[in-house]
């Protein structure tokens, strides 16, 4: 079975992914856990995401196309990245999220994946 | 051949007696609750317009739940069509497998922990293994927790839902998260037990006969989680309950409260196995709720010692078991020890500040307060709190002995 895994951030840690000296450990962390997954064959796609500053919000106005800077929630914990992974059932899931370095800095949300007509 | 009332009464006795293994036995395979409830009910309705006229076959239950298995079979390949963009030969090897891993066999314990599962909304749990593995009825299950109906249903529905599209597994959990998950198991069949017990004299004997399968699935338990002092402690509390059940009515259905049955006929062996259950938990050195009720009963049993009761140690007892599980009728039996231990009056005042909005539909609130007033000499007020404890018990023996007592 597929789940999606997101992964949520607060900003103190989102901001480890350039700090000079914690950078390291940040990037450390999350290769291995990338690896661990790679090893175990069960890793379908996902990404990390850049902070939510960046992001373009899409929408559809009065029939016309509106593109805009934000707003984005302002919330504790951002979403930071998601994967993909495919193993046999919810515990195997939370099993495998648990290890990702957001389980002591942030928050996981674990998803099945919509199995398309 | 089988008249239509007796092919009717065989299916009524697969269904009290089996509905929760032919259903943990369905979804062990199939996951999708609801599903295997349809499935069911419809093998049900099959199997009586199919024997109406024949015979029973010789293995009923089996009949039924493969009935039931074509039927979730068929069903599968039917959805299995939405899905185009799989090749024929992929559905058919999926079909095949999803028959062939079908199997007969008792999985009640399993269905239990997979209703407890953590991702599931807590205060569902213990309410749908009632209904999935014991087959109580949404309105029972609504009764018993305090809740409408209607509300029961819908969190019903959505916890199967859940567990069919989040993917949980349907499997006894492994050691790390199994006591987290007993708690919501040993609740359940405390539960079942509890409704058995108050319907004794009822006519609906599904209820009744709960006992049975509480004991059954408590014996389960302890073999499953030998380290497990709550298990041992639950299993014990039923043990010692059961041994007093013939005692409860005389030979004409009679109701006869604990203080004065016949010590006699209670049952000797259930009532030292209990005390060797308890003793064992007691050994682990982790003191839980379903400990402390069996301990209570013990202390209750010990009359046929001692004869009679050592309420001090009952009452320290309820004081332990209120600091850990404090329900209702936790509360209620402290009363009752609070005033053999320092007299009526503080029994009457500690009744007296317990908030109406849990006590005024308690019928054992009423019948404590009734008694405890009647003792005293305030034949009134007594009189008052008899008539409704009387139009509060659903049993008709109960509502006997409180007219007698009003005389």
């Amino acid at each position: 079975m597929e789940y999606v895994i997101l992964f949520y951030e607060g900003k103190e840690s989102m901001a480890e992914r350039t700090h000079p000296e914690k950078s390291e450990v940040y990037w450390g962390g999350w290769m291995s856990y990338m690896k661990a997954v790679d090893e175990a064959g069960i890793g379908r796609g996902g990404a990390g995401l850049q902070t939510p500053d960046t992001a373009t919000v899409l929408s559809l106005k009065n029939g016309k196309k509106h593109v805009q800077d934000g707003p984005y929630a302002d919330t504790k914990e951002q979403l930071g990245g998601f994967s993909i992974i495919d193993v046999p059932n919810l515990d195997a899931a939370i099993e495998w999220a648990s290890k990702s370095p957001a389980f002591a800095k942030g928050r996981i949300e674990i998803r099945p994946a919509l199995q398309t007509p | 051949m089988s008249t239509e009332a007796e092919i009717e009464k065989v299916i009524e006795k697969i269904m009290k007696a089996s509905y929760g293994k032919l259903l943990s036995a369905l979804c062990s395979r199939s996951r999708d609750l609801e599903a295997c409830e349809d499935a069911l009910a419809s093998a049900f309705s099959q199997a009586l317009d199919t024997w109406k006229g024949g015979h029973v076959p010789n293995n009923p239950e089996g009949w039924v739940f493969h009935a039931a298995k074509n039927k979730l079979i068929d069903q599968k390949r039917k959805e299995n069509r939405k899905f185009e963009n799989r090749s024929t030969l992929v559905q058919l090897e999926e079909e095949k497998s999803f028959q062939e891993e079908f199997d007969f066999k008792d999985h009640r314990l399993r269905l239990m922990f997979v209703c407890s599962h953590p991702s599931i909304d807590e205060s569902v749990r213990t309410p749908l293994m009632l209904q999935t593995v014991l087959g109580l009825d949404s309105a029972v299950i609504a009764s018993a927790f305090l809740t409408s109906p209607a509300a029961m249903m819908k969190k019903l529905v959505r916890a199967k839902q859940k567990i069919k599209l989040a993917g949980i597994a349907f499997e006894v959990p492994d050691i790390n998260s199994l006591s987290e998950r007993t708690e919501f198991v040993t609740e359940a069949i405390f539960a079942a037990y509890g409704k058995s017990w108050d319907s004794l004299g009822l006519i609906d004997t599904h209820l009744t006969d709960l006992n049975e399968e509480a004991l059954y699935l408590s014996n389960l338990l302890v073999e499953l989680l030998p380290n497990e002092p709550e298990a041992k402690g639950l299993l014990a509390f039923i043990l010692f309950c059961e041994s007093r059940k013939s005692a409860r009515r005389s030979n004409i259905g009679e109701y006869i409260p604990l203080d004065e049955q016949d010590v006699n006929i209670w049952n000797r062996a259930y009532i030292s196995q209990a005390e060797n259950l308890l003793q064992d938990a007691f050994s682990k050195g982790r003191l839980g709720r379903f400990q402390l009720e069996a301990a209570i009963q013990s202390a209750h049993c010990a009359r046929v010692k001692f004869k009679m009761n050592n309420w001090t140690a009952i009452l320290k007892l309820y004081d332990g078991l209120l600091s850990i599980a404090p329900t209702t009728g936790a509360v209620i039996g402290r009363i009752n020890a609070l005033s053999e231990v320092q007299g009526l009056e503080i029994g009457i005042e500690a009744l007296k500040n317990l908030p109406p909005e849990i006590t005024q539909n308690y019928q054992p609130y009423w019948a404590l307060k009734a008694s405890l007033l009647f003792k005293l000499g305030r034949s009134t007020e007594a009189i008052n709190a008899y008539d409704i404890a009387i139009g509060l018990s659903q049993d008709e023996a109960v509502k006997n002995f409180l007219r007698k007592k009003m005389v």
